[in-house]
């Protein structure tokens, strides 16, 4: 049984191989990219913003409590390949519906278990995030190696347009509606969506591309700016969209993506990170208040500080490196991070975001219609 | 903010004597502590009763205060001090108790001394159970249903309304002691009633049970603004009922989803908030249904516990130094990350390996109480493993542990099918062994999990195991194909495993690995999962393709720890570990520490230069040796488990430094011993080795009774008896069942009413140095480890010492130690005999190096590494200026059942030292310090052996001049009436009532004083006993201890305590330069 495994591999774009065996068969490219999240692996793998990457996770054994369909972050795995120390076949929990390997399987991720995937992590800590392949059976390397060598880089490539949803959808809010908002979907979180409506909003989600006054013409309460994969510059239409968004002062909240994209449409810019940051325990400092929230965070590219104009307020920022992780914008409506309040996975205590948002809105716009006696 | 210069002396409270429940974590988390502080520059004042513990090292703190750990010694100590403020957080249950009933006592107040960490609201909510639970039900938080009892029909209305299975547990006891489960009406009389006499409040928590559902523990840390964070989750494998500090954990917890992670995380900084712990660390407990998710708050502690030891050695997070530098007003955002340097206290350390913690029980030395675990914690020790997955760090876990014999053979002493299931279904502490037995008998997980209640994936790990194993043992060491010795490996099997398997030799295993290129690397703990570089070297094994070790250029030096706190081998030889590791570095050699013991000192990852966290074994300490290519391994200071490697290390090229593995050899090998003393003229006890019943009884015949026995194969005193008769020794040969050609009996001649001490040195190989000799209390006869001793001694003729310093020194020289010796010596009718000779450090190294000022094993260490004791300036036995008392304490009142009594075999879990200027004065102090209250007034029951009775004379006379009244058991009575003494008889327990038990039980006793008669646990004295431990009434059962107990209340009686700190006893301090290491 041991002897018979399906080898498998990762070869990375400057040539590092690393070996172990075939979880899921198949052969897949992508940006290599680590998280260290120990919990919420299915969340990590459903979350749109990780098209076009392979993921290699950090804990040891994943899918420890099997796969349920409450913890999809969108309708079906996002990763381009997954990568663990070891999986977990046979699953233990009350709430499971299946096992992660099968899960993979069904989708037509490939997964590879087996490697060193602490030594993954500190050769992309050392390099920066790099392409890479994933791999089962006995492939030529250097065949492997060529193809890897077109494939395209993280920068430049405008994912959120292909995981954006093809038509608007409009979702009641659970219980007394107090908001109407506008979710503009770059490749929105479930939870995003839940978190929003939980506090009263009711939702319409709208593809990436949509105009900015057919989004205005929704006479809407605010307009949310969601997460989502690849790099942010590429996407020049919706930096417009929002430009004019902000022009006519319709509340803003800008979430990872979003939250790059406002800044670009403030007129700053972006840049790729050497490896980002992907993972449930990064620290963000609140200026104001000096006190450091732990965020989930998943995220590759950053905004530049100094390139945001004046008006623009740097207010929270992550208490490792310094970069930005949330600004306001003088006399507009605006909340932007670059972390994720939704969590899922990770921890919960940045959600107070969202109440922020939603009640901020009842202070600065009309009742809306329906909230009207 | 930075810190808080409104204060500038800080009082640490440390956690007393090394108890079940509370052991040497609370040395690794007050040094920390201390250290931290003093860096800051506050000065640092310190108590701790306990001298084998490096927070009480003088040179760590400003006023180092062995003193008892009692309201109002520590009144006298604050009063002298007037710190402005108080830590009690960081030294366990004692501490906070303590500072609690200062508080109440108004001491607090009256000198203006603030209280650090929490308020005494938080302290009181946090440890005591029904104002928690109100406070979590008012939070709308979840907690097990719940009512106090004061009496047994309180208990049973309570019982009718919550229903069976019940918790019970009584107020005010640590670490679960005196509980247990009721599942009925009859359990519920009995637990109840035990527990209600446990508690010292009489009062008892009835709780819904929650037996079977998973438990948890979050570790946690907030600071002065209300940031919170998460440091460990950690994931008992043993269910609900077993206490987590009898469970096997793990870390970070392994089947909670993110959504039941993140809601149980959410409600943990609900409970801290809630109780109101201003700034450090937090301990909460959680059960969690495992049919639906539900999930119950079971307790917090409010200040770092073993638990945080634990979560900060598997993540590398500092929580004690933090919570420290938190309770001085830095925020967490504000302190660096020491590992790597680049990064900050506040965030979330994130595992990328697996971390297994197995606890190590001492039912072996309590034959008499069943093995079973519950909801009171008796292990007396633990270890933690690493791995790349659960399998590995089990595995590693396993073999860490050190248990005699091997897990193979002690998992088929399990397997017997009948009786599998029931060992199963009864949390016991092999319990490990007969999981591993079913599943290889074919038992399913499901069916597993269904009677052990332990989680499915953690048996299907287990099974995986079982499974690697049957296929390895289907091949050859020749044909095994490479990726089967790979899992095997991967999964942890030991190459001695592999090698059983496999039919072969652990060195064919070994080569046939080096062939596969199949090796160990070396991983970093960075706690970030390796997101930013690790600056420090804290590492552990596993098999993968990278490894980080980076050994450096340095000159380096090895030093082997301890391994798990067991009876016999604990606390003190940490110490000497890292009194080692301080002192070769001030030599300036890299030192490199491993050891596999999360509660130690010696695994921060600043004690010495690196840390590798590994289990004790030749394949470890070996696959260290070959990475790093130190230039001497220490195995002297780690008690008897690095000894046992010495060989094997030397055999594979190894360079010992310090005493050669053959005088160890020499000196552990009674053939050889034996024949060294005959030539240097040194006396031994007489002596004999049996492979039978019958050569036994002959051997005792020809040297005569009573006689020592003991199996030649045991240690630390391990089932060692002494005989008076042949019955008695045929009882023995026939219960030792192990005795056989190849594990003789080892038979001495007992030397009666002798006095024994213990004697350390430090020799160079040229010069041997006397550092001290302890007289024991107690008649040679009771352990070495479980006598009261003194320092120095105080009635042994001059002459006698100076022979025995003699002999000593002879002995060290013709055995050419280098480093420590400690030795054992009885003194039977004038003569010299020696018992026992350590070619390491000992038990009573930190004792004697407290008293004496003199860091006696950073000395030895550097003899070790090549300095003489010319060069260090040590050349004669240290001055002493006080008298200093050893004191051991005892676990019994764990343990149900058995027999308080001491014996050759050694049964204390720690120590305590009393310091005075007489004896009287130190030893009350011990007393005191050791938890025992030791009174001046009321009634005292005499009853003694027959051979003790005239011996008791002066002891009655004494207490009956201090006032008390005497009453005994017939025979003693009328032996001290004849001698003129008024001695009250009453009746034995079988001759009517009310007997001495009645009496005890209704609390008209004060004090008990009883020699034991019988050999067994269930003699009519033994009962007596029993019944004293139960009621928590003193029980004195030595004449000895007798005679030094009513010296004691000369001192008790005054009661006024002098106080002073170590540096101005011994004129140690912050200026010894061979300690430079520690700031
Ligand atoms: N309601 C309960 N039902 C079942 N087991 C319990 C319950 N409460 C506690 N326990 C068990 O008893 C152990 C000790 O209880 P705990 O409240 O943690 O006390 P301690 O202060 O001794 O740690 C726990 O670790 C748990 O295994
Ligand atoms: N011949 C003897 N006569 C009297 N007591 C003895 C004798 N041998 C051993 N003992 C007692 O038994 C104790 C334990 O024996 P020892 O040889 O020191 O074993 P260990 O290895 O456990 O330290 C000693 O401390 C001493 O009190
Ligand atoms: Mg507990
Ligand atoms: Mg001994």
């Amino acid at each position: 049984m041991i002897s018979r495994d399906l080898p498998g591999l990762l070869l990375l774009e400057d040539g590092r191989l690393f070996r172990g065996r075939a979880a899921v068969p198949g052969t897949r490219f992508g940006e290599v990219v680590f998280n260290t999240s120990m919990t919420g692996y299915q969340e990590i793998l459903t979350d749109p913003s990780y098209r076009g990457q392979i993921v290699v996770m950090t804990q040891p054994h994943i899918g420890n409590y099997g796969v349920e369909g409450a913890a999809e972050e969108s309708s079906r795995p996002q990763v381009e390949g997954f990568v663990a120390r070891n999986f977990t076949r046979q699953p233990s929990s009350h709430a499971s519906e299946g096992t992660l390997p099968a899960y993979l399987e069904r989708h037509g991720v490939p997964a590879l278990e087996g490697i060193d995937t602490r030594a993954v992590v500190r050769h992309i800590r050392k390099e920066g995030a790099l392409r890479g392949v994933i791999a089962s059976g006995e492939p030529e390397i250097e065949e492997l190696a060529r193809e890897l060598e077109g494939f395209p880089t993280m920068t430049g490539r405008a994912l959120a347009l292909e995981v954006t949803c093809d038509a608007p959808r409009e979702l009641p809010a659970e219980g007394r509606e107090r908001a109407h908002l506008a979710l503009l979907d770059f490749g929105a979180k479930a939870n995003i969506v839940r978190s929003l409506r939980q506090r009263g909003a009711r939702l319409t989600i709208l593809p990436a591309t949509t105009p900015a006054e057919e989004i205005l013409r929704l006479g809407t309460n605010g307009v949310v700016l969601s997460n989502g994969p690849g790099d942010p510059e590429p996407l020049r239409g919706p930096i417009e969209t929002i430009r004019e968004l902000l022009e006519a002062e319709i509340p803003v909240l800008g979430i990872c993506l979003g939250h790059q994209l406002l800044g670009l449409a403030l007129g700053g810019r972006t840049y790729k990170m050497k490896f980002g940051h992907h993972g449930g325990n990064q620290p963000v400092l609140d200026l104001a208040t000096g006190k450091t929230l732990i965020t989930s965070q998943n995220h590759g590219f950053a905004v530049d500080p100094e390139s945001l104009p004046d008006g623009c307020r740097v207010t929270q920022r992550n208490l490792n490196d310094d970069s930005v992780e949330a600004f306001d914008v003088e006399g507009k409506p605006v909340v932007s991070v670059q972390y994720h309040p939704e969590a899922a996975p990770g921890p919960r205590e940045a959600s107070a975001i969202f109440d922020r948002f939603v009640d901020g809105l009842q202070e600065t716009s009309a009742p809306t219609p329906s909230e009207a006696p | 903010m930075p810190r808080r210069d409104d204060i500038s002396s800080i009082c640490v409270l440390g956690s007393g004597p090394i108890v079940i429940g509370q052991a040497c974590e609370f040395d690794y988390s007050g040094t920390q502590a201390c250290r931290a502080l003093s860096r800051e520059g506050y000065r640092v004042i310190l108590v701790n009763s306990n001298p084998a513990t490096i927070m009480t090292d003088p040179e760590l703190t400003d006023a180092t205060y062995v003193e008892p750990l009692v309201p109002d010694v520590v009144e006298a100590i604050v009063e002298k001090e007037r710190p402005d403020a108080l830590l009690p957080t960081v030294g366990g249950q004692t501490a906070i108790n303590l500072a609690l009933n200062l508080e109440e006592a108004g001491v607090l107040d009256r000198l203006g001394i603030e209280l650090l960490g929490a308020s005494s609201e938080a302290l009181r909510l946090g440890e005591d159970r029904q104002l928690f639970k109100e406070a979590m039900e008012e939070e709308g938080l979840k907690v097990p249903r719940s009512g106090y009892a004061r009496s047994l029909d309180d208990a049973r209305e309570i019982a009718e309304e919550i229903g069976f299975p019940l918790i019970i547990r009584p107020s005010f006891t640590l670490g679960g002691e005196g509980g247990g489960v009721a599942f009925n009406r009859d359990e519920l009389k009995e637990v109840a009633r035990g527990a209600l006499d446990a508690s010292p409040v009489r009062r008892i928590l009835m709780e819904q049970s929650v037996l079977g559902w998973k438990e948890f523990e979050l570790e946690l840390i907030r600071d002065r603004v209300d940031n919170a964070i998460v440091i460990c989750s950690v994931e008992n494998v043993d269910a609900m009922g077993v206490h987590t500090g009898d469970s096997i954990t793990v870390a970070p917890q392994q089947t909670l989803s993110d959504p039941e992670y993140q809601a149980m995380r959410d409600e943990a900084f609900r409970v801290i908030r809630k109780v109101g712990v201003a700034t450090g660390g937090s301990n909460i407990q959680f059960a969690v249904d495992p049919e639906t998710g539900d999930r119950v708050v079971i307790e917090m502690n409010p200040r770092v516990s073993r638990s945080s030891a634990l979560a900060s050695k598997a993540t590398g997070f500092p929580i004690a130094k933090i919570a420290a530098l938190l309770a001085v007003g830095y925020t967490l955002d504000e302190i660096e990350n020491d590992i790597t340097g680049v990064t900050y206290a506040a965030f979330e350390p994130s595992l990328d390996y697996t971390v297994v913690k197995i606890p190590r029980w001492a039912f072996e030395k309590f034959p008499d109480t069943p093995p079973t675990l519950g909801t009171s914690m008796k292990s007396v020790g633990e270890v933690m493993a690493i791995g790349g997955n659960f399998r590995e760090a089990l595995l590693k876990g396993l073999s860490a542990l050190e248990l005699d014999g091997s897990p193979a053979a002690r998992e088929s002493r399990m397997s017997d099918p009948i009786r599998l299931k029931r060992r199963l279904a009864e949390p016991n502490w092999e319990r490990l062994f007969a999981v591993f037995a079913a599943l290889r008998q074919g038992w399913t997980v499901e069916e597993v999990s269904e009677v052990t209640r332990i989680d499915p994936w953690f048996l299907r790990e287990i099974r995986e195991i079982v499974e690697i194993e049957t296929e390895l043992s289907c091949w050859e060491i020749g044909s095994v194909p490479g990726p089967v010795l790979r899992r095997a490996k991967e999964s942890g099997l030991s190459d001695e495993r592999t090698a059983a398997l496999l039919r072969t030799t652990q060195e064919t295993v070994r080569h046939r690995r080096e062939e596969l290129d199949l090796r160990r690397v070396y991983k970093r703990i960075d706690t970030c999962a390796a997101e930013f570089p690790a600056s420090t070297p804290y590492l552990y094994s596993t098999f993968g393709d990278e490894d980080e070790a980076e050994p450096t250029e340095r000159e380096k030096v090895l030093i082997l720890g301890s391994g798990p706190n067991r009876i016999g081998q604990g606390i003190e030889f940490d110490y000497c570990c890292v009194h080692a590791a301080f002192a070769l570095s001030s030599l300036g050699y890299e030192t490199i520490m491993v050891n596999c013991n999360p509660e130690t000192v010696s695994t921060d990852y600043d004690t010495s230069d690196r840390l590798y966290f590994e289990p004790l074994t030749l394949e470890h300490v070996l696959g260290v040796v070959r990475r790093e290519n130190p230039a001497g391994v220490i195995v002297q200071m780690g008690g008897q488990t690095p000894l046992k490697l010495a060989r094997g290390l030397e055999a594979a090229g190894v360079s010992i430094w310090g005493t050669s593995p053959d005088a160890i050899d020499l000196a552990e090998d009674r053939e050889r011993f034996g024949g060294l003393l005959a030539a240097e003229g040194i006396r031994v006890p007489e002596h004999g080795t049996a492979r039978s019943q019958e050569e036994a009884l002959a051997i005792a015949d020809e040297i005569g009774y009573p006689v020592v026995v003991r199996p030649s194969y045991v240690l630390g005193g391990r089932a060692m008896a002494v005989c008076y008769d042949k019955e008695t020794l045929a009882r023995y040969m026939r219960s030792a069942a192990d005795v056989s050609p190849d594990h003789p009996v080892l038979l001495d001649r007992f030397l009666e009413d002798a006095v024994e001490v213990d004697l350390d040195l430090v020799a160079d190989g040229r010069r041997a140095v006397v550092a001290g000799i302890l007289q024991h209390i107690e008649e040679a006869g009771i352990h070495s480890g479980d006598s009261a001793a003194v320092l120095p001694p105080h009635n042994l003729e001059p002459g006698l010492l100076e022979e025995m310093a003699d002999l000593a020194r002879r002995l060290a020289l013709e055995l050419e130690v280098v480093g420590l010796m400690n030795l054992q010596i009885a003194v039977h009718e004038g003569s010299l005999y020696v018992l026992e000779v350590n070619p390491r450090a000992s038990r009573t190294v930190p004792f004697i190096a407290k008293a004496a000022g003199r860091p006696l094993a950073g000395l030895a260490a550097q003899v070790m590494a090549g300095k003489t004791l010319d060069e260090l300036g040590f050349t004669s036995t240290p001055e002493l200026s006080r008298v200093y008392v050893k004191i051991p304490v005892f676990p019994f009142r764990r343990f149900v059942g058995i027999d308080p009594r001491l014996g050759p075999e050694m049964k204390s879990t720690g120590e305590v030292m009393g310091v005075g200027r007489t004896f009287g004065e130190a030893f009350a102090k011990g007393w005191l310090g050791a938890g025992m209250d030791l009174p001046t007034e009321g009634t005292a029951f005499l009853s003694v052996h027959d051979r003790d009775k005239e011996a008791l004379l002066p002891v009655a006379l004494k207490l009956r001049q201090r006032g008390f009244h005497l009453v005994g058991t017939e025979g003693t009575a009328e032996h001290l009436r004849s001698r003129g003494l008024p001695v009250e008889g009453i009746p034995k327990l079988h001759e009517g009532h009310p007997h001495a038990v009645d009496r005890i039980a209704n609390e008209e006793i004060a004090l008990v004083v009883n020699t034991p008669l019988g050999a067994t646990a269930h003699s009519e004295d033994a009962v007596i006993r029993q019944a004293a431990l139960k009621h928590g009434v003193p029980c004195i059962t030595t004449l000895a201890g007798a005679h030094a107990a009513v010296e004691a209340m000369d001192g008790l009686a005054s009661g006024r305590w002098e106080v002073a700190p170590l540096q101005e006893l011994s004129g140690s301090g912050r200026s010894s330069p061979s300690l430079a290491g520690i700031t």
